[in-house]
């Protein structure tokens, strides 16, 4: 599913918390229907890093480029390149007040501007795709936490995005709830999204990445093919990493 | 009790004519004080630092000013300087201003008991800053704060009764000139007291029929 087509650069990214340097330049390219998958210590700025990329946080230098747009410095144009950037967070940060169908189609109607019964077919159209088509009319509240993620994914997929930013997104489930998110993300990768993955699921990292990327202290260390990490040279940080994972 | 010494068909226009001009002055005053509020807790919260401290000078300024002055300023005040309003327009100005003081704190702590991820979210999608306010902010923080808001409502019905001070004849005003007149004060402020129990009373139903109506499961209960 992978193309040459470049679709996102991050190019030397910084940012700092007062004293803190939590990004000291931090560098990539995606490419369109690629999976990138980000590991690594708690704190080397994973978090910071998705959250520069549709400028959630404000980087202090370095660029974003999004189909070859510059995202960073895009002033009040910033709202437009976020419809095409989607998002899914640890913790779901779902619209409590409205329905699984309103979380969805609020965005259609407000920012996409679709009128109602459009909105509401493609709100309905996305419920199904992650299978919640009988929790339409549930709230968040209502919700298990594998559905709630699963209604964030489809809330951040009806916005059409060109890219998927996850955050951790099973980190505050149990494995139960983590196996039918991944399944649905496994699927979304299968059919070509373009995904950037912070997460600590290192089996379904290795399944479905094109590429692993192991973090540490707000640099990218060490990345390469997943199939390479058990042997090459390149991996050596992130296998030790990995091994004091499973102790 | 002695028998009544004033007539009642005498009595029930006063009241009535009274009463008008209390429900004139509440339902006037309540939307614009709600907005008023609404959009000073906004201001606060969301206002770059000049306009929150603005929004925070006048939230100190009109609760600590005693809402009796504040009438006499308007109303006795200002035409010193060359603004002039009606009685009923002066006392209409003062409650919005000071009701919509009140119920920015309410709304204010509203919105900042809702969590920054709603924000992150919404923009996450697309949405401009105020969009987001609007569509997923306001609607979460409203319903944190209706029980506040409510509060501030009865004190309104109760405070309306002020603008008899600045000569608007509401219904304690008319009352009070009638009772002047017959000597007939405890029955007369019984009837009145009893006009606003029974307006206190709808509105707590009102107000307890929207909470029901705008509730959602789980939400404001965790
Ligand atoms: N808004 C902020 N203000 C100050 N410091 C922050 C802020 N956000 C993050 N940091 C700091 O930046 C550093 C990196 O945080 P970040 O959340 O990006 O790490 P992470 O790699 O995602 O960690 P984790 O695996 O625990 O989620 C941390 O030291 C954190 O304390
Ligand atoms: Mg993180």
């Amino acid at each position: 599913m992978m193309t040459d087509e470049i679709i996102l650069r991050v190019e030397d990214i910084h940012k700092r918390y007062g004293e803190n340097e939590v990004l000291k330049g931090v560098s990539f390219d995606v490419q369109r229907g690629e999976t990138k998958v980000f590991i690594g210590p708690s704190g080397t700025g994973k978090s910071t890093l998705l959250r520069c990329i549709n400028q959630l946080t404000v980087p202090d230098s370095g660029y974003i480029w999004l189909n070859g747009e510059e995202v960073t410095h895009a002033g009040p144009r910033i709202n437009q390149y976020r419809q095409k950037i989607g998002m899914v967070f640890q913790n779901f940060n779902l619209f409590d007040h409205l329905t699984a169908l309103g979380n969805v189609e609020i965005a259609l109607l407000r920012v996409k501007k679709m009128n109602r019964q459009e909105a509401r077919k493609k709100a309905l159209m996305e419920l199904e795709q992650v299978g919640l088509s009988d929790k339409v009319n549930s709230y968040p509240a209502e919700l298990s936490g594998g559905q709630a993620q699963r209604l964030s994914i489809a809330r951040a997929l009806a916005m059409d995005p060109e890219v998927i930013l996850f955050d951790e997104p099973t980190s505050s489930l149990d494995p139960e709830l983590t196996r039918e998110v991944l399944e649905v993300m496994r699927r979304l990768a299968r059919n070509g999204m373009t995904m950037l993955i912070v997460t600590h699921e290192m089996g379904f990292a290795l399944s479905v990445a094109n590429e692993i990327l192991f973090m540490e202290h707000g640099l990218i260390v060490e990345k390469g093919p997943p199939s390479e990490i058990p042997t090459s040279q390149n991996f050596t940080r992130t296998r030790q990493f990995l091994g004091s994972f499973q102790d | 009790m002695t028998m009544l010494n004033f007539d009642f068909e005498l009595l029930l226009p006063v009241l009535y004519q009274g009463a008008l001009v209390t429900f004139g002055l509440i339902l006037v005053s309540a939307p614009f004080g709600f907005l008023n509020g609404i959009l000073i807790a906004v201001g606060r919260v969301y206002g770059n630092r000049f306009i929150s401290t603005l929004c925070h000078g006048y939230v100190l300024f009109f609760k600590g000013c005693p809402l009796l002055l504040l009438l006499f300023i308007i109303y006795f005040g200002l035409p010193s300087i060359g603004i002039t309003f009606t009685a009923f327009t002066s006392a209409v100005i003062g409650f919005i201003l000071c009701n919509g003081a009140y119920n920015s704190e309410y709304l204010r702590g509203g919105i900042q008991s809702i969590p920054s991820g709603q924000m992150t979210a919404a923009l996450s999608l697309g949405m401009s800053r105020n969009q987001a306010i609007r569509n997923v902010i306001l609607p979460q923080a409203l319903r944190r704060s209706l029980p506040g808001l409510s509060n501030e409502f009865i004190y309104l019905i109760k405070y309306s009764s002020l603008a008899y001070m600045i000569t608007v004849v509401e219904i304690t005003g008319a009352g009070k000139t009638f009772a002047t007149k017959y000597f007939a004060f405890f029955e007369i402020f019984i009837l009145i007291g009893l006009f606003y129990l029974g307006l206190v009373t709808i509105a707590g139903y009102v107000i307890g029929r929207v909470e029901k109506r705008i509730a959602i499961p789980g939400f404001g209960r965790k």
